[in-house]
């Protein structure tokens, strides 16, 4: 059996790599362009979302008057017991924001860890 | 209507009495984790969002809401829902456009937020002039509803009422700040829900052993609103949602409340839980409005409709029990007064001591804790005067207003300031000035007159409608015509007002 020399060790390195790699945060704390961007995104989604649950509120609550001046009998029509006014406003109006609050609460946390996601991605 | 002192006026004392001397010893207790002058003003920010929503619907829940009405369902039938549903839809849209950037500005007061967002001392003197306005305003009511309740309960005169609030608040608040008076409002919101709901479920029993009585007499247009089918009633409930969705986030002393979160999540959290507690509470008035129908019409005639809450328990439950209710419902609408204008004096002391009492007058200046004392003993004599000076003012009219000035002023202020960033100080004052004018007129109006009929006194009686959009639009005008006035940190403002916490971004 002849010895086989092992192989020479060689030294594997790789490109030179910053210590501290530079995340998005930069571009927003520089106020570049592309921080503009991310920042306008941002704004532009939670504005959205604060819209579309306002817009649901004007719909399903601010409606109501509206809907009972033109249509006179509705408020007096008797549900569950109660006339329908008062159901609506006394009862069922309640439930209603709380869900609104909650789904909007859920996806303005959801924009937020997108956004924070987006900005933690390291550059390349 | 004022039953002389006797016997019957034991329940009434020792309700009174007892939530005095509980809300004296939760306030000393807090007192313990006062130190500072952060946590005089907004606890330290370290209050988690059950407690704080808690101490919120404690404070929110004025004598407005416990005694206004269910009085002006009795008077006025299904139009005045709307008061108890705009005043939780108004949480609703301050979650959505305001909660959490409100809380990441870091500001302690709302002038403090315009003076931070626009740079400008004009801008900050004007809105301490309007939360100083807004407060007295909304606490005036407050003292009022006192005076009424302690007579209404003990036949006491009605300024020993205003006295003791202001008296109890005073120490409250000048001995321990926001830290002591959180936990003294959250117990208050479930005093209050207590006090409402045990006397609800057992008038409602009374009620169906009546074999479900209905109301006698009275027009039979009471239960539907708009019965009138006019344009005016439209515009009337259009103005009040306006007034009532908008104004809460325009309040001082509910704007302060959220500064005491930890960071902007907290805040937003704590709004729902808010949005939920006073969803529970406002079922509840609209009760005693209908059972007053049947059973208290007299009341409605003869303008007396405030006491409905505290007389009905009575009126319906012959006794002993019937008194012990009664001293259930007395201690509840004393808990409103308490801690509402706690949360009302807080707000425009800290006010008042950083613009006014802690300024330097011929070089001498108070300290951070003493001037926030002055300011709050500025701010509970002025309103009890008045309240003791003032005819008898409905008390959620006069709430009403104050939620139609602070939708005028610092509704368009709070959401131009956090979404749009070319709004200017110059901008800012013009609509502050335009809405704080158009609603001012109104208010005066209805103080010093207040006849109603025809559509120029239906405008000025409900302002809201029409002196929102005034606001908004000349703040929106005079700030594109000034654009060379915008602050150059409003890049990094807005950074800081809607970005999460947990960033490690340069926040200015």
């Amino acid at each position: 059996m002849s010895e086989v020399p092992p192989p020479e060790r060689v030294r594997v390195t790789g490109p030179a790599r910053r210590r501290t790699p530079l995340t998005r945060t930069r571009d927003i704390d520089t106020e570049t362009r592309l921080g503009g961007i991310y920042m306008g995104s941002l704004l532009r989604e939670q504005l959205r979302l604060a819209v579309r649950i306002l817009l649901l509120l004007a719909l399903g609550v601010g409606a109501l008057p509206l809907l009972f001046h033109l249509v006179p009998g509705l408020a007096r029509r008797q549900v569950l017991g109660l006339p329908l006014a008062w159901l609506l406003l006394g009862v069922v109006v309640y439930p209603f924001l709380v869900l609104l609050g909650w789904v909007y609460v859920r996806r303005a946390e959801r924009n937020e860890h997108d956004f924070a996601e987006l900005l933690s991605e390291v550059e390349r | 209507m004022t039953p002389t002192l006797g016997l019957d006026a034991a329940p009434g004392i020792v309700a009174v009495t007892l939530v005095t001397v509980a809300t004296l010893v939760i306030g000393t207790w807090g007192l313990r984790f006062s130190r500072t002058t952060s946590d005089f003003f907004v606890a330290s920010r370290t209050v988690r969002p059950r407690l704080n929503a808690s101490a919120i619907g404690g404070e929110y829940l004025s004598a407005a809401s416990f005694l206004g009405v269910a009085g002006l369902v009795l008077t006025f039938g299904a139009d005045m829902l709307w008061y108890p549903v705009g005043w939780t839809a108004g949480y609703l849209v301050l979650l959505v456009l305001v909660a959490a950037p409100l809380r990441r500005s870091g500001a302690y007061t709302l002038p403090d937020f315009a003076e931070a967002r626009l740079g400008s001392r004009g801008v900050r003197s004007a809105c301490s002039l309007l939360v100083v306005a807004i407060g007295w305003l909304y606490l005036l009511p407050q003292f009022q509803g006192a005076g009424l309740t302690l007579r209404s309960a003990i036949g006491a005169p009605s300024w020993l009422g205003a006295v003791i609030v202001g008296l109890v608040v005073l120490a409250n608040v000048t001995s321990g700040g926001m830290r002591s008076i959180t936990f003294v409002q959250a117990f208050q919101y479930w005093l209050k829900l207590t006090a409402l709901l045990l006397p609800a479920s057992v008038l409602l029993v009374v009620w169906a052993g009546d074999g479900a009585a209905r109301g006698t007499g009275g027009p039979a247009t009471w239960s539907v609103p708009l019965a009138d089918g006019g344009g005016q009633g439209l515009y009337v409930t259009y103005s009040l949602i306006i007034a009532t969705f908008l104004g809460t986030m325009g309040l001082p002393h509910v704007v302060v409340r959220f500064y005491t979160n930890p960071d902007g999540r907290a805040a937003r959290r704590t709004t729902l839980v808010v949005l939920g507690l006073l969803g529970v509470f406002y079922l509840l008035p609209p009760v005693y409005g209908a059972l007053g129908r049947v059973y208290a019409p007299e009341l409605a005639r003869s303008g007396h409709s405030d006491a409905l809450v505290l007389e009905l328990p009575r009126l319906m439950v012959p006794g002993l029990a019937g008194e012990l209710l009664t001293g259930l419902v007395t201690a509840g609408a004393f808990a409103a007064f308490l801690s509402t204008s706690s949360g009302l004096t807080i707000a425009v002391a800290g006010v008042l001591s950083q613009d006014v009492t802690g300024r330097s007058y011929a070089g001498r200046r108070l300290a951070g804790v003493t001037a926030f004392r002055v300011g709050a003993v500025l701010a509970v004599v002025v309103p009890c005067l008045v309240a003791l000076a003032t005819p008898d003012l409905g008390v959620a009219r006069a709430v009403g207003l104050a939620f139609a000035v602070a939708a005028s002023t610092f509704c368009p202020l709070l959401l131009l300031g956090i979404w749009w960033p070319r709004l200017t100080d110059a901008g800012a004052i013009a609509g502050l000035l335009a809405g704080g004018l158009g609603s001012g007129t109104a208010v005066a109006w209805t103080l010093l007159d207040g006849s109603s009929g025809g559509w120029s006194k239906v405008l000025l009686t409900q302002p809201a409608a029409w002196s929102v959009p005034l606001a908004v639009l000349v703040m929106i005008g005079v700030s594109l015509a000034t654009q060379a006035r915008v602050p150059a940190h409003t890049g990094r403002f807005m950074v800081r007002l809607h970005t999460p916490e947990a960033l490690e971004l340069d926040r200015g």
